[in-house]
Parts: C-alpha cells; sequence; structure tokens
C-alpha cells in the first residue's frame, strides 16, 4: 500500500469534480473492496474520496418504485422490508454474497463497482490486463475455474463477481449517476462491459461519476412469488459463485406471461438475453421450455480448461432455477 | 481404576477467558519502545536468479532503516548443520538472503527495516527487482517419476514389505487397481507466522517467535549466530493455530534476529497472508493402490506406492504407504514410497502427515474392493480384521477398532445402509452412506517438568510445550491437580518459554503422553516429600504408611478412601519448615516396554453425504466419528480435537487445495477468500464416540493422544460416501462439484 491522502466528501458535485480532475483519486465507500485491493498493492491511489458521509443512505418509494440510496448497505438493504416483501430476489441475491460482516460495511453503489476475484488480477506478480494494460492475461491458458465463459476476449476472460448484480439485472433496474456534466439514468444492461480490447473498464461510467442511487422498477414486484436465485459454489458459504441464476416468472396458472433470467459467475458482466428469456413467454412451465432457455443463454459459450465445466453447470443450474421458481422454492 | 477428581472429567479450557478477552498475547503483539518493524519482500518467480536489486527509493523514504538482500545481508553460518532443526528433512538447507538464486516462489528476497509496519510495506513496493527466470516444473502429475525416499528424517520409518505381493495378486480371484491424486494444501493457521525481537539492554534477545516448540526455535537460533542459550530466550505463550506448520522455524524467526543483530534495534517480522503459501505445505501425492482378494473378500494382497512432491534442496519424507501394511491381516505386501523433486518450497509436516494421505487412497481402495467381491464394506474390515501389527510383527498394546467399529455403526445405523449405490434418494438429492478406518501413532518422548508448590497450597508447574489451540494448558493443569490433590485454579501450567525444563516439539499427538508424564512425575515427586513431612507432623495418622498406601485429595494427604486421617498439605510443609517444595524431573518413555509394543490410536469414521443429482453439490450431513485413543484425559478438549480433526477432514475432502499455476510454479489462490476451508454453513451433525480403551504400557498415564487421529479417515469415508450415494467414484482430492457433472 502506497501513502496516499484522503478527504472526506460532503456534496456530490465536489466529490465529482474532486476525481474527475486526478486520474490517481478514487473514491472510497464500505471499503471491503478497494481497501483490499490497495493492500494488495493492485490500486495505488493517492487520494481517496470518503463517500459515506454524503447523504444517500435512504432507501424510499418513488413514483417509479423503490430507491435505493448508493450509500445504503448491503445489510440493510436486504433486510429492508419493503425489500423483502416486493424484490425479495434482490434480498436473496445480497444474503447468498460475502459475510455478514462485509455485509455490514458494504454499500450498494460498491458493490456495482466491485473488481474482478481473478486470482492473477490479484497478484501483482503475474501478467494481468485488467491490472496492467498490455501486459498480458495469465488466465486464459492458467488457472481459470473463476473465469468467464461468455462475452469473454481475447485480452480478458475475467467475471463480475457480484450476487447483488445478478438480481439488479434480472429485475431491470436502472443506476442513476452524477458527474461533472450532470446526472444521468443508466440502464442496468448498460452499466457494465464486456472486456473487449479495454478489459481495464469494468464499467460504462466516466471518470469522476458517482452512483447516487438504483431504481427497482414498481413492475418488478410482480415476480415477488415465483423467483430464486441459486448460487453454485464451492462451499456453502463465504465464497464467490462458480455459476449463479436469478430467475424470476410471472405466471398466469402454469402459463409463463414474462420471464427474467440473469446468470453471474460466468461473465465480465451479469448475464442476461432477452431473446432467451422471450423463448417462455406464453409458453408452460416445462422441463424442456426451460432446457431451451438455458442452450440459448449459453450460446457461444466457451471455455478455457479449468472453467469449461461452467458450461454444462450453467445450463443444468438455469434449468432447476426455472423449476424452482415456478415451485416458489427460493 | 480409581475415582478421579478431575482426570476424565469435563473441565472449561483454563486458558479459554484469556483467549476470549484479549488477554492472551500472540508472538506479533509483544511490544517495546523503540521497535521496528520488518516486511518481507517476496520473490516473483519461482526459478532462475535475481540480475539486479535496486533499493534506493525505498532508502530514500523517511522512516525506512535498512533494506537487506542478498548483496548486504550478512552470512552467519556458512553450515547446512548450523541450519538445522528438530523437524528438518534430509538435505541442504535454506538460507534466506544468501544468494541471488531463486529456488521457489515467494522466496523471501528482501526484508526492509523501518519505524513502521506501514512504512516497511510501502517501501517493499519500492524496490525493483529484475530476473532471469528459468522455466520451473511444479507438476508433480507430469513426470511422474520418482527416487526412492530416504531415511533420516525423524519420525520416518521406511515401507518394508512382506510375502510375495506381486505373485499372490496375479494369482488373486479378485482383483482390483487405482490412482489417487490429492493438491497441496496448507495449514493457514488463523494466526501469521510472527518473530518480535526484542534487544535488551545487555544485548541478549528476547524473542517472542510463533513456534511449537520454543526449544527448536532457540536451537535454530543460537547456532547459526553463535549465541548462547542465556542469550536467546525464546518465549510463546500462546499461537492462533499450528497444524504443524509451527514444527519447523520459519524464515521470519532468521529475518527478525539477523536485522536485530545488525541493526542492535528491536524488530517485528510478521508475514502476510500471501506469504504465508510461501513455506511448507502438505505435499501433492499420487498413489497407486492394488488389491488382490479371494472371492469372498480375505485380502490376499496388498501393493501401495506412493509419489510425494519434495523441493530441489530438502527431501521431505512422510509415512504414506506404511499404513497399508498396518491395517489388515494380509501376508503379501508390497510398499514403495518415493519422492520427486520440484521447484517448490519443502512440504512440511500437517495434522496426521502421511497418515490422512496414504489412508484416504487406500481406505478407499478398500471401498472399491468391497463393491468387487459384494460385501458390505464394514464387513469387509472386520472379516480382515488385524489382530496384530504385521508391519511392527509385534502385537498392539491395546487396540478396540473393533469396539470403534460396533458403537460406531450402531450409533450411525450403519445396519439399515442398502447395499446398493444411488438407492437412497430425498428429492433431488441422492444420499450415500461410507466408513472408513483411521489409524495413528501413540507416541511418547522424553520430556522434563518442573513442579513448585508453595505452602499456601499454590502449585506452579512448568514445562517448554506449546499449546497450540489443542488444550496443553487444561490437560496439564487437571494432571497436576489430580496428582496432587488439589483444586483446579490452586494450578498454574507454564508453557513456551526456554527458561522451562525441555519439553519435546508439539507434534506427533504426544504431547500429553509426553509432557503429561513428566507433569505426573514431578507432582509425584513433590507428593512424595510432602508425604514424608505429613508423616513427620505430630501425632500424624500416617506415620506408619507408606507412599503406596496414601492418596492426595482435597488438599490433604489420606490413607487411601479414609477421610477421618488427612493432614493438609499447609500443615505438612509448615511442620516442614519449608516454604515451597519445588521438584524438575526427566521422564524417558519405558522403552524395554513399550519396544515390545506396537502403539498405535485407531477409528472407525461414518459419514452421511447428500449430493446434487444435477448439479454435484455435497454436503456432508452427518458424521460418527468413534475413537480408540486410550484414556481420556480431558474429555472436552478431546471432543474438541475431534471435531477439529473431522471438521478439517470435511474441508480436505470437499474445499482444499493450492492452486498451483505450473507456467509461473506458484500458488494461486493465496488468500483465505480463495483457498477455501469449511465454514459453519458447510459443517452439519459431527457424534464423537470414545470407545473404552485401557492400555499400560503406552505411558504411564495410558493417554494416547488425540491431536491427529480425528482427521484419518475422514475424507475416505466423505468419498465412499459419496459413490454410495452417486456411483460414481472420484479419486482426486478435493471433491469438487464439477467432479461430479
Ligand atoms: C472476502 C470477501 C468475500 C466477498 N464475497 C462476495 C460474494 O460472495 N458476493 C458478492 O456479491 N460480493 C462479495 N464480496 C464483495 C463485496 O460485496 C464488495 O466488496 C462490496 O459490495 C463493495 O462495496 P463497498 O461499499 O465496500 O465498496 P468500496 O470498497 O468502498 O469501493 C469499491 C469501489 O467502488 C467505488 N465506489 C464506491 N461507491 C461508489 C459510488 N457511490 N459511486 C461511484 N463509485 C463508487 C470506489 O471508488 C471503489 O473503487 C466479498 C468481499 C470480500 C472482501
Ligand atoms: S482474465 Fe482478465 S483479470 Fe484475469 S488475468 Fe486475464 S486480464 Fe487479468
Amino acid at each position: 500500500m502506497n501513502s496516499f491522502s484522503y478527504t472526506r466528501a460532503d456534496a456530490v458535485e465536489t466529490a465529482s469534480r474532486e476525481v474527475s480532475n486526478n486520474q490517481t483519486a478514487q473514491f472510497v465507500a464500505g471499503g471491503t473492496n478497494i481497501l483490499d485491493l490497495m493492500k494488495y498493492n493492485v490500486e495505488r491511489p493517492t487520494r481517496l474520496v470518503d463517500l459515506t458521509r454524503l447523504p444517500l443512505k435512504e432507501i424510499e418509494d418513488t413514483d417509479k418504485g423503490l430507491r435505493l440510496g448508493a450509500l445504503a448497505t448491503n445489510a440493510t438493504t436486504a433486510y429492508d422490508e419493503r425489500v423483502e416483501e416486493r424484490y425479495p430476489l434482490l434480498s436473496k441475491a445480497i444474503l447468498a454474497g460475502a459475510s455478514a460482516q462485509l455485509r455490514n460495511m458494504a454499500t450498494d453503489g460498491g458493490n456495482l463497482f466491485q473488481r474482478t476475484r481473478c486470482y492473477y488480477f490479484y497478484d501483482t506478480a503475474t501478467p494481468c490486463n485488467k491490472r496492467e494494460p498490455g501486459s498480458g492475461c495469465s488466465a486464459i491458458n492458467g488457472y481459470n475455474r473463476v473465469c468467464g465463459i461468455l462475452g469473454t476476449s481475447e485480452s480478458c476472460i475475467a467475471t463480475h463477481p457480484s450476487d447483488m448484480c445478478v438480481a439488479l439485472a434480472a429485475l431491470k433496474a436502472t443506476v442513476n449517476v452524477t458527474g461533472t456534466e450532470g446526472e444521468r439514468t443508466v440502464e442496468f444492461a448498460d452499466f457494465h462491459r464486456l472486456p473487449g480490447n479495454e478489459p481495464e473498464r469494468d464499467n460504462n461510467l466516466k471518470p469522476g461519476e458517482i452512483v447516487t442511487s438504483i431504481d427497482l422498477p414498481a413492475d418488478g414486484e410482480r415476480f415477488a412469488k415465483n423467483f430464486t436465485y441459486l448460487k453454485l459454489r464451492d462451499r456453502a458459504s463465504y465464497a464467490f459463485a462458480l455459476v449463479s441464476v436469478a430467475a424470476a416468472l410471472d405466471l398466469d396458472g402454469d402459463t409463463i406471461k414474462e420471464a427474467r433470467v440473469a446468470l453471474g459467475g460466468v461473465a465480465h458482466k451479469p448475464w442476461r438475453k432477452p431473446e432467451a428469456e422471450d423463448l417462455l413467454k406464453g409458453q408452460k412451465a416445462t422441463k424442456e421450455n426451460f432446457e431451451r432457455v438455458a442452450a440459448s443463454l449459453l450460446e457461444g459459450a466457451k471455455g478455457f480448461g479449468s472453467n469449461t465445466f461452467k458450461i454444462e453447470l450453467a445450463k443444468r443450474a438455469i434449468v432447476r432455477a426455472l423449476t424452482m421458481a415456478v415451485n416458489g422454492q427460493h | 481404576m480409581a475415582a478421579t477428581t478431575h482426570i476424565g472429567r469435563s473441565t472449561r479450557r483454563v486458558d479459554g477467558r484469556a483467549k476470549v478477552t484479549g488477554e492472551a498475547k500472540y508472538a506479533a503483539e509483544f511490544n517495546t519502545p523503540g521497535l521496528t518493524y520488518g516486511y518481507v519482500i517476496s520473490s516473483d518467480i519461482a526459478k532462475g536468479k535475481i540480475t539486479k536489486i535496486d533499493a534506493s527509493d525505498a532508502l530514500s523514504l523517511p522512516g525506512v532503516l535498512q533494506v537487506f538482500t542478498h548483496e548486504n545481508a550478512p552470512r552467519p553460518a556458512y553450515f547446512d548443520r548450523k541450519f538445522k532443526d528438530d523437524d528438518s528433512p534430509v538435505g541442504e538447507k535454506f538460507k534466506p538472503l544468501y544468494s541471488a538464486e531463486i529456488q521457489f516462489s515467494m522466496q523471501p528476497i528482501g526484508l526492509v527495516v523501518a519505524d513502521s509496519f506501514e512504512v516497511a510495506r510501502y517501501a517493499a513496493s519500492l524496490v525493483k527487482v529484475e530476473y532471469k527466470a528459468e522455466t520451473p516444473e511444479t507438476n508433480l502429475r507430469k513426470k511422474p517419476k520418482g527416487h526412492k525416499a530416504p531415511t533420516g528424517k525423524t519420525g520416518f520409518t521406511p515401507p518394508k514389505s512382506r510375502g510375495n505381493a506381486a505373485k499372490a495378486y496375479k494369482n488373486a480371484e479378485v482383483q482390483f487397481e487405482a490412482e489417487y491424486y490429492h493438491m497441496p494444501e496448507h495449514h493457514n493457521p488463523m494466526e501469521m507466522f510472527a518473530s518480535t525481537v526484542i534487544v535488551e539492554e545487555d544485548g541478549k534477545l528476547k524473542i517472542y517467535d510463533k513456534t511449537q516448540g520454543v526449544a527448536n526455535s532457540q536451537t535454530y537460533v543460537t547456532n547459526i549466530f553463535g549465541l548462547s542459550k542465556e542469550e536467546a530466550r525464546v518465549i510463546n505463550p500462546y499461537m492462533g493455530g499450528g497444524f504443524g506448520s509451527g514444527l519447523r522455524p520459519q524464515y521470519q524467526l532468521y529475518l527478525a534476529v539477523m536485522a536485530a543483530r545488525e541493526l542492535n534495534r528491536s524488530v517485528r517480522v510478521v508475514l502476510t497472508r500471501e506469504q504465508m503459501f510461501s513455506f511448507g505445505h502438505r505435499p501433492a501425492t499420487l498413489q497407486t493402490v492394488s488389491l488382490g482378494a479371494t472371492k469372498d473378500g480375505l485380502l490376499q494382497a496388498i501393493k501401495h506406492e506412493a509419489l510425494g512432491e519434495t523441493s530441489r534442496f530438502e527431501e521431505y519424507t512422510e509415512v504414506v504407504v506404511n499404513w497399508a501394511g498396518m491395517l489388515y491381516h494380509c501376508d503379501n505386501v508390497e510398499l514403495g514410497y518415493y519422492l520427486r523433486n520440484l521447484d517448490t518450497y519443502t512440504p512440511l509436516d500437517m495434522r496426521a502427515p502421511g497418515s490422512v494421505t496414504g489412508i484416504a487412497a487406500f481406505e478407499t481402495a478398500i471401498d472399491e474392493l468391497s463393491y468387487k467381491v459384494g460385501i458390505d464394506p464394514l464387513e469387509l474390515r472386520l472379516k480382515n480384521y488385524a489382530e496384530k501389527n504385521e508391519f511392527e510383527g509385534k502385537p498392539f498394546s491395546s487396540k478396540e477398532l473393533r469396539a470403534c467399529y460396533a458403537q460406531g455403526a450402531a450409533r450411525f445405523g450403519w445396519a439399515k445402509r442398502p447395499a446398493q449405490p444411488r438407492s437412497m434418494r430425498e428429492g433431488t438429492k441422492l444420499i450415500g452412506w461410507g466408513v472408513a478406518t483411521g489409524m495413528w501413532d501413540a507416541q511418547q518422548q522424553k520430556s522434563a517438568a518442573k513442579a513448585n508448590l508453595s505452602v499456601d497450597g499454590k502449585l506452579v508447574v512448568g514445562s517448554s510445550t506449546a499449546d497450540i489451540g489443542t488444550g496443553t494448558y487444561t490437560a496439564m493443569t487437571m494432571i497436576a491437580a489430580e496428582t496432587l490433590g488439589l483444586p483446579l485454579d490452586a494450578v498454574t501450567f507454564k508453557l513456551g518459554d526456554t527458561t522451562l525444563p525441555v519439553a519435546p516439539l508439539e507434534g506427533g499427538s504426544w504431547t500429553v503422553a509426553s509432557v503429561g508424564s513428566a507433569v505426573k512425575e514431578a507432582c509425584e515427586a513433590v507428593a512424595k516429600k510432602v508425604f514424608k513431612m505429613a508423616k513427620d507432623v505430630k501425632d500424624s495418622p500416617l506415620s506408619g504408611a507408606s507412599f503406596d498406601e496414601v492418596e492426595f485429595v482435597e488438599g490433604k494427604v489420606q490413607l487411601k478412601g479414609d477421610y477421618s486421617s488427612g493432614v493438609s498439605i499447609v500443615e505438612a510443609m509448615r511442620a516442614g519448615e519449608v516454604n515451597f517444595i519445588e521438584e524438575e524431573t526427566t521422564t524417558m518413555p519405558n522403552m524395554l516396554k513399550q519396544m515390545q509394543y506396537a502403539r498405535n490410536t485407531h477409528s472407525a469414521v461414518f459419514v452421511e453425504v447428500e449430493v446434487d443429482e444435477d448439479l454435484g453439490q455435497i454436503c456432508v450431513r452427518r458424521v460418527v466419528s468413534a475413537i480408540a485413543g486410550g484414556r481420556v484425559i480431558s474429555p472436552k478438549t478431546a471432543r474438541s480435537q475431534i471435531l477439529g480433526g473431522v471438521v478439517w477432514g470435511i474441508s480436505m475432502a470437499l474445499e482444499e487445495e493450492s492452486v498451483l499455476d505450473h507456467h509461473f510454479g506458484r500458488f494461486m489462490n493465496h488468500n483465505l477468500a480463495e483457498y477455501h476451508v469449511a465454514v459453519n454453513a458447510d459443517i452439519h451433525d459431527i457424534d464423537v464416540i470414545f470407545v473404552e480403551e485401557h492400555d499400560d504400557i503406552v505411558n504411564p498415564l495410558g493417554a494416547k493422544g488425540l491431536g491427529e487421529i480425528g482427521i484419518v479417515g475422514v475424507a475416505a469415508a466423505i468419498g465412499n460416501a459419496v459413490y454410495h450415494a452417486t456411483g460414481k467414484r472420484v479419486r482426486e482430492l478435493p471433491i469438487t462439484l464439477d467432479k461430479l457433472l
């Protein structure tokens, strides 16, 4: 860890300006990711701008749905009665992640920005394009059990490790951001990006832009009954997903009015494919139909050795998650 | 056996309060004015040479005192034997900062010393190192050819064959052969390795070191730096987990002492979690087991061969295959144990070293055979029960394994087990039951102890042993209190200090047997003196008695069973006009008696797993572990030891592996987020049974040691249960879900 200066932001605009003007400045919220990365010497900011005093902690009803302040903690969000009742998929996904201690510190905004868990990204002794652009990708021919199978590129096969974001993708949340050029709203599907040949960029925000809140759309409440967050991992708790599935169904009897399926642990962003979901529109909830969705979602998947099993695992997980959702098993 | 006051009764850990309140201090927590902080720089490559090392930026940082590298560090000793320690394998010793050569990834190549930890850490990142890298070889399986393992490491007995296994195998009605493999594993105790070296006014060193043997660290330091024992006192009152990782002095000790002497300043060096992956580990091992049997399951031939990894410079050995010659009756046994040198650091003993490895494979093979011959796996084991230790050619001092099988099976409900795999299911979950046997040594080592009883009835007992979390403090306090008939709170047990009488390394499950016997003997020596004084008290009711006729109960010495006859200890000592009685003894095992017997602990482990049919996720729902471990001194800490062993067995079977990137020759999951150990959510019902086992040969206490037996056999039992659930045999540990898809 290098030496750095630290400041507490008291207004969103000034904080945004401070970071956009200084390439080596970064925000800190709960600190559960950025501080680790600094200790590993992976991130070396010279200035940390602490967001936690900004008035962005509230969870409130708006005319669009429910708004999560960027600084609400993961724990507060998961246990918020409105979230539990109307967006239980989100509660479930958050609680499937990290540990109680981490969720108490981690913020909803910070969760969107958490960086990959690719082993090489964390180890400065090895080349990694995401950490040092142009140095090479060690994972492609190395140990890639935790890496992606969809939307990968020759320069990076990392995944976005969040659980929360998988549920947000399935719920079609929107993200409100403020930057030096003002406020804007980003669709969740456009928030994160694929690695392409710029794996150092995880998302589509501009330097200095701050996430102020996340909106859960009112129509997401349709999925409060038939949903599942299925997380498959190497131990029963406190491990990142090998594959996770957020499945949500709006049912009319046993006919599917609308389906949402998002995958975690397989790509550089939560993986959704509206065409695959549309395969279920107006269809019966059968195993064969679910298998068709799984096949479509995994179309073009590519394994790299130690993660190749994820292709089959993801397919089975999708079928299982949708089946559970139909049965109201969460 | 006479009724006891403390031994065999459950009591709370005597050090529990200190641990949960933070009063217990660990090696990195001792402070002194003017303390400086060392931070280790680790090599990025696994093999090659440092061509350039530039510390100028680091040295220019305010607060940096020195950057030691191979270019400027002293070389206090030349010969390898100076670097030897009590757990050294055969071979050359690694000497930190002696040369530009890199022999393993994360090798320490520099030490930054600064007046704060943060500055030292930052400065370390500024040291620029250039390497000439060579291609490392770290893959045991790539060319699985080894050489015969040498003898010479303490505790290593080379394998010994008997009969003609090749022929018997060839002629056997039923033959079975398979290959088994497991990845390297790291100990990963919670506490990082740390040494705080305090330079005292007279120049002597007071060293707080994370170790399982202060005497071992002291020998290491004094030999290398040419110091007398008075000049280097080593202390370690508590340990945040050892599991074998503290059996050898680690390089932070060398570096801290070296820097303290060079700078004449007190120095602390703490390793990072990442650096905890830069030294010993359980070696990756490739094994082949061949079994020949009659149609009705009688073993005719056993062949067990193992290939373990070791470093380029030391020949780490452990007992992997010998167990195959001890577990069952069989006349034809062929055993082979080989090593292959790789570009990693030397492996290191890790809880039940060798046995955990060998028995995981062998007990899986026995299970596989049971399906081939169509006999219940428990029945097959009973059919081939070894009445004596055929490997050593001796009777067992005691062996209640039959009782383990019987009591374990009854508690588990084994009789209801359907023979066919895949015959139990609950929804999408397949259920399976498995069993395996465990075996470990019951040893006693030479050990010394000192007991000091003062006239106020307080007893202080000491020995340089360690409590690595196993409950040494508690067990020794109980043995001392029992011997002198005192309440537990009248006894203080001291350990982990080289000024105390010398104890062996805390390992091998021999501490209760060795140090406990010494504690008992020292307290008995005190008791004899008290008895003499009690006899001399005016009108003593004991005047005509001999020592054998009395007992110590409730602060008194009395005729056995006669509560009216007592003389209080205090009264006796007053009459004897002494303020205290102090006795120090060195207790040797009774070799003549012990040599005639094989001395072992045994276990039977029963497991129920649930496996998701489509997703491969495994849950160990139930474990019954039945242990034959001699006399149980401290039931609570003993049970905790077995629970801990079972938990680790689950972890080993399903989760633990140190992942090597062979291209870099580097362990890549070097943190506790990615090196998975079992968490609470993985652990369900665990039932521990201690079967009655009387043994007056192993040692005067009749206790066999329970630190290691709890983990042995668990991995095999789980794998066997997974097979019973799914019909799929996984011969590579850990059994992760992808292997079941
Ligand atoms: C051991 C471990 C296990 C974990 N397991 C899981 C898991 O299983 N599943 C899972 O989903 N997560 C897991 N996590 C990750 C955890 O959820 C994230 O670290 C956490 O959500 C990050 O939030 P934070 O507020 O602490 O972010 P910080 O660490 O404070 O910040 C992270 C980044 O986000 C930026 N940032 C923060 N807030 C904003 C904002 N409002 N606007 C713009 N930029 C911002 C910061 O500049 C920084 O770069 C785990 C973490 C650890 C350490
Ligand atoms: S996958 Fe991405 S993060 Fe991992 S090594 Fe390659 S470039 Fe780095």
